[in-house]
């Protein structure tokens, strides 16, 4: 493990010393790329001087809000679906084929509707990842011990104790899953529709900079939304792999 | 996934109720954002019957054909690769997943900047979104492949080609599939929202195009046709998916 982490520490670190070389050389002009240093200084002295603070901020809000929309309603959409087989039997291939579309599709028709504001770009965050958590719950569901299940009717709980002290405990590791997706889908969602057609937000500003060839600003509003995005996700991945160890799954 | 037993009736009841409740939702927005269900698919039936619109979809159709070749062949090499090797796949493996966490977007003004404003750029937006797919599944299925046939191939002497076209491409074949089918989707995922972005040509420059002239028309049908068509060939994969996984 730890001869892995420091060779994939190598691969990338050597990933951008060939960069920085490229763009010093000339290899990369300067007007495609600055190299690495200067896009990390560059990103330092964004945050320094907090320029884009304001976006910053409405972009986690409007992620922040989607995730927990996604989240919510994706819980209890799989709770309820999975207490009906039939219906859950029907919505299947709808699962299945869901990713297969191209949500953002929908964002020019949702911004007839709303109007170009946060709520079409919540909702295309939100149609994005509550998919993934309806299917992490289902899944969970799926995988509750019967053993369980069987403790708690001779417990004699009722359904919403039984659901809130066996169920979802239990189902939690598979849940999981669902909310570091929803997480990664409502970024995603936020900051593609900002950067396809806003008017605030890191994407929109990212969208701005390239037009005016501003790469002093792009490039580190990048380096930005994948540091904040990949450290996201790797504390909750490993937050789940710690709740999958303590279950011996893994 | 539980599919003992699908209710391929109830899914096509959902079906219904779900254009039922576009054409209720069109009654209560009306003409000014939406058309009624019938209202798009004739549009769209008159779309495709006009001239001007063909060398857009024509457009949209080959840069995704060719970002769906890369997707894959390097999808399918990057997979096989790391798939045979233990310690490279343990490193870059992470890299992958976390390369399809991050919102791929904000990556496509540098592929604008290296490859230039047009058909390109597209294609290696489309790619770059397929190939994590196809090369993530591909790992796995590879290293699930049974020892036993293996140590055939070994007993064999099949060189390294050999080994992978008789053995491990065969063995790994339903679940390399799995991957292809997700990064089909992507690809055209990725390639429609390149157009979105910076484009002359193309469906999603239609898309953002018909926003600035408000017309629901084209909105609409457009949507409408992405939608049918990623969920038809979606649909087909699946089957054809599912297939190839119960024949093992």
């Amino acid at each position: 493990m730890k001869r892995t982490a420091l060779l994939r520490i190598l691969v990338i670190g050597g990933f951008i010393g060939l960069l920085e070389i490229l763009c010093r050389i000339g290899v990369i002009d300067n007007f495609t790329m600055p190299p690495p240093s200067r896009i990390a200084y560059d990103l330092w002295k964004i945050i320094v001087t907090g320029k884009f603070n304001a976006a910053i901020a409405v972009t986690l809000s409007n992620a922040g809000f989607a995730f927990i929309l996604a989240v919510s309603i994706g819980v209890a959409f799989g709770v309820f679906v999975h207490a009906l087989p039939p219906l859950r039997h029907a919505l299947d291939p709808f699962f299945a084929t869901y990713y297969a579309i191209p949500v953002l599709a929908f964002y020019p028709l949702l911004i007839i509707i709303f109007g170009l504001g946060d709520i079409p770009k919540i909702m295309i965050a939100f149609m994005l990842g509550v998919v993934a958590v309806i299917v992490n719950t289902l899944n969970g569901l799926d995988r509750v011990p019967r053993v369980l299940l069987k403790t708690a009717k001779m417990a004699r709980l009722n359904r919403i104790s039984t659901a809130i002290k066996v169920t979802l405990p239990s189902a939690t590791p598979y849940l999981l899953t669902g909310v570091k997706f929803a997480v990664a889908y409502s970024l995603i969602g936020i900051i593609g529709s900002e950067f396809v057609m806003s008017t605030n937000g890191v994407g929109f500003e990212i969208a701005f900079a390239y037009n005016n060839f501003d790469n002093s600003t792009m490039y580190p509003l990048i380096l930005l939304v994948m540091i904040i995005s990949i450290s996201i996700n790797m504390i909750l991945g490993l937050w789940e792999k710690k709740l999958l160890i303590r279950r011996g799954l893994r | 996934m539980n599919n003992s037993n699908p209710n391929w009736q109830g899914t096509a009841l959902l079906l219904v109720a779900l254009i039922a409740l576009w054409q209720v939702l069109y009654m209560i927005v009306g003409e000014i954002a939406l058309r009624s269900p019938l209202e798009t698919i004739r549009f769209s039936y008159e779309l495709l019957q006009k001239p001007s619109f063909w060398p857009h979809l024509i457009e949209t159709a080959k840069a995704f054909g060719a970002a769906l070749f890369f997707a894959v062949a390097l999808g399918l090499a990057i997979g096989l690769t790391l798939g045979l090797k233990r310690l490279a796949a343990d490193v870059f493996e992470p890299m992958l997943v976390a390369l399809y966490s991050i919102p791929k977007v904000t990556l496509y003004p540098i592929l604008l900047l290296a490859f230039g404003l047009g058909i390109s750029a597209k294609i290696a937006f489309g790619a770059l979104h397929g190939f994590i797919p196809v090369s993530l599944f591909t790992i796995n299925a590879v290293r699930n492949v049974k020892p036993i046939f293996l140590k055939t191939g070994k007993v064999l002497k099949l060189g390294r080609v050999g080994m992978i076209s008789h053995i491990v491409f065969p063995a790994a074949m339903p679940e390399i599939f799995s991957g292809l089918r997700i990064g089909f989707s992507l690809t055209m995922i990725g390639t429609v929202l390149g157009e979105m972005f910076a484009s002359q040509k193309g469906l999603g420059y239609l898309l953002m195009n018909a926003i600035g002239l408000h017309n629901v028309d084209i909105i609409m049908s457009i949507t409408f046709m992405l939608i049918v068509f990623a969920a038809v060939m979606s649909g087909i994969l699946l089957m054809i998916d599912r297939r190839l996984h119960r024949r093992i």
